[in-house]
């Protein structure tokens, strides 16, 4: 614990010592302002809740998380701190545990900055809590599925662009299933496929206020499936050389 | 402290290791030599649990590094090739990660630091930022961090290359400071570095372990050169027989001058030149020569190349003279 610790925080300060924490924080205020405000037009509509504000979450989240995560593992390869790394006498999943938590609480704490949003859509009359809280969850989790398959996509390549297209790429292999897009076009039998397996449709239900424990358990089981295949790779690293 | 048995190291491309086996023991200064690509890094990586070998075993403190690399790992501090550093951190902020990754306590983490940095000399770059430092100081905070949980072996890979010699004098002082009571293994292509810092030499080539001797030994031992005038093609064979002489490589020369460099034990020159009036070679010059490191280790290098050269030709059906 102290390990994971000491890495999480190590890492975070990192974020705040470049300009990628501002740069993405600042981005995702703008984004989820622009939508929300521009987009969805929230002032025209007039009506007291954030779906519109949800639901472009999933994308704001699959082009900007990768920009958090891309640089965790392949600037450690570049710089040559990874052989230092793998030769202190801590498990490689403490490594990966304290990287993904430091990403991940960044993606709180952009969260935290659309707060406004909620606080403004109240202006106008009584809100909703349970979508709003249901919304955030779902956030959050959404986050943090896209920072472990970010850290992941970061651990196989020491090119940080490479890192980041590559995350985006298979974000949204994972997204387009359970999306309209794609569902209009399956025959029937595959659109429930495509629904339970894609990111996106998960995030739908959860957001209109639904906490099925079916869908949190889906997004906790592919951070766990992306932090056990990076794990996977630190250790492979240690046969091939 | 270190204990290494038939250590083979595959690469897909290649064969790095070719199955070396050593012991080395507690305040022992080893000085791992070869050319480039000898295996020395591989050698190394092993050691410090970051590659697996293909085959063979090593312990370090007693632990199996292979198979329980952590408990081996706790007694060991490791400085890579590259100066594993991040450019964005303060000296004092990354001597305090590492040294909490590598298990100091809080209570110690202080008293620690202060050791190290008076040790390697950085006291004064403390606040700067890493990314900053000139070559000589990132590369001494890259000690810093190796022997920062005050380790029983210390493995540093070419940890004065690049520098001047300034700063190789005060490496070289701090490597022998560090193994009045520890383990160090440093590894180099330069002689001239083993020469001056090391109780025992490792040589690799190819590989394989071609020597491995206290330096003393190998300090110890004569060399003579001959110079011969017309020399008959077996003067060189004449010159082995001569007493004391364990090995002749013949030296580049020219104007039908034939040089010789013999090494070997005892009274060289008396018992070379008993061979030369003997035979009657006519003798242009006959001296004692230093024995350096750099013969040895050129001597040992040559002679695969020889090997190779006789084995090829044997297997062509030629002959060898």
């Amino acid at each position: 614990m102290r390990n994971i610790h000491a890495i999480a925080r190590r890492e975070v300060r990192a974020y705040f010592q470049s300009p990628i924490a501002y740069i993405v924080l600042f981005l995702f205020v703008v984004a989820s302002g622009f939508v929300f405000y521009y987009v969805e037009k929230f002032f025209a509509t007039d009506r007291a809740e954030l779906r519109g504000f949800f639901r472009h979450v999933p994308v704001i989240f699959l082009v900007l998380v990768p920009g958090l995560t891309m640089r965790l593992w392949s600037e450690e390869k570049k710089a040559g701190t990874l052989e230092l790394l793998m030769t202190l006498p801590v498990r490689k999943h403490e490594y990966v545990l304290g990287k993904f938590a430091a990403a991940w609480f960044l993606v709180a704490v952009a969260l935290l900055f659309t707060l406004p949003i909620p606080f403004t859509a109240g202006q106008f009359g009584s809100l909703d809590l349970g979508p709003v809280y249901g919304g955030y969850l779902a956030a959050f989790l959404l986050g943090g599925t896209f920072v472990a398959l970010g850290i992941f996509m970061s651990s196989v390549t020491e090119n940080q662009i490479v890192a980041l297209l590559g995350a985006i790429l298979l974000g949204l292999l994972l997204y387009l299933p359970g999306t309209e897009t794609v569902t209009q076009f399956l025959p029937g039998s595959l659109v429930d496929i495509g629904r339970s397996i894609g990111l996106g449709s998960r995030f739908e239900s959860i957001e209109r206020g639904v906490i099925d424990f079916r869908d949190l358990l889906y997004y906790v089981s592919l951070i766990f499936l992306f932090l056990a295949a990076n794990v996977a790779v630190l250790t492979g690293r240690r046969w091939n050389g | 402290m270190i204990k290494v048995e038939g250590l083979v190291k595959r690469y897909r491309e290649a064969e790095a290791l070719k199955g070396i086996s050593f012991e080395v023991e507690r305040g022992e200064i080893i000085g791992l030599v070869g050319p480039n690509g000898a295996g020395k890094t591989t050698t190394m990586k092993i050691l410090t649990g970051y590659m697996m070998p293909t085959e063979g075993s090593a312990t370090v403190a007693g632990k199996d590094v292979i198979r329980k690399p952590l408990h081996a790992q706790r007694h060991l501090g490791y400085l890579p090739e590259t100066v594993p550093v991040y450019s964005d951190m303060l000296v004092q902020d990354y001597l305090r990660y590492i040294a909490a990754l590598r298990g100091v306590s809080p209570f110690k983490m202080r008293s620690r630091i202060s050791e190290v940095v008076r040790l390697c000399h950085i006291e004064d770059r403390l606040a700067w930022q890493i990314g900053h430092l000139s070559k000589g100081y990132r590369q001494r905070v890259g000690i810093a961090q190796a022997i920062i949980h005050d380790p029983d072996v210390v493995i540093l890979d070419e940890p004065t290359s690049g520098l001047d010699p300034n700063q190789i004098f005060h490496i070289r002082a701090l490597i022998q400071h560090l193994g009045e009571q520890k383990t160090v293994i440093v590894s180099t292509h330069i002689l001239s570095e083993v020469e001056a810092s090391c109780s025992r030499a490792i040589i690799l080539i190819d590989g394989k372990i071609r020597a491995d001797r206290d330096l003393e030994d190998l300090r110890g031992r004569n060399e003579a050169i001959v110079a011969l005038e017309n020399a008959p093609p077996d003067a060189a064979d004449a010159l082995r027989q001569a007493e004391g002489v364990e090995s002749i490589v013949p030296e580049p020369s020219d104007n039908g001058v034939s040089m010789f460099r013999a090494s070997g034990q005892g009274a060289l020159t008396t018992s070379l030149y008993r061979v030369v009036k003997a035979r009657d070679f006519s003798l242009v010059e006959l001296r004692r020569g230093e024995r350096r490191l750099e013969d040895v280790f050129r001597e040992l290098t040559s002679r695969t190349d020889e090997d190779e050269l006789a084995s090829s030709a044997a297997s062509e059906g030629g002959s060898v003279s």
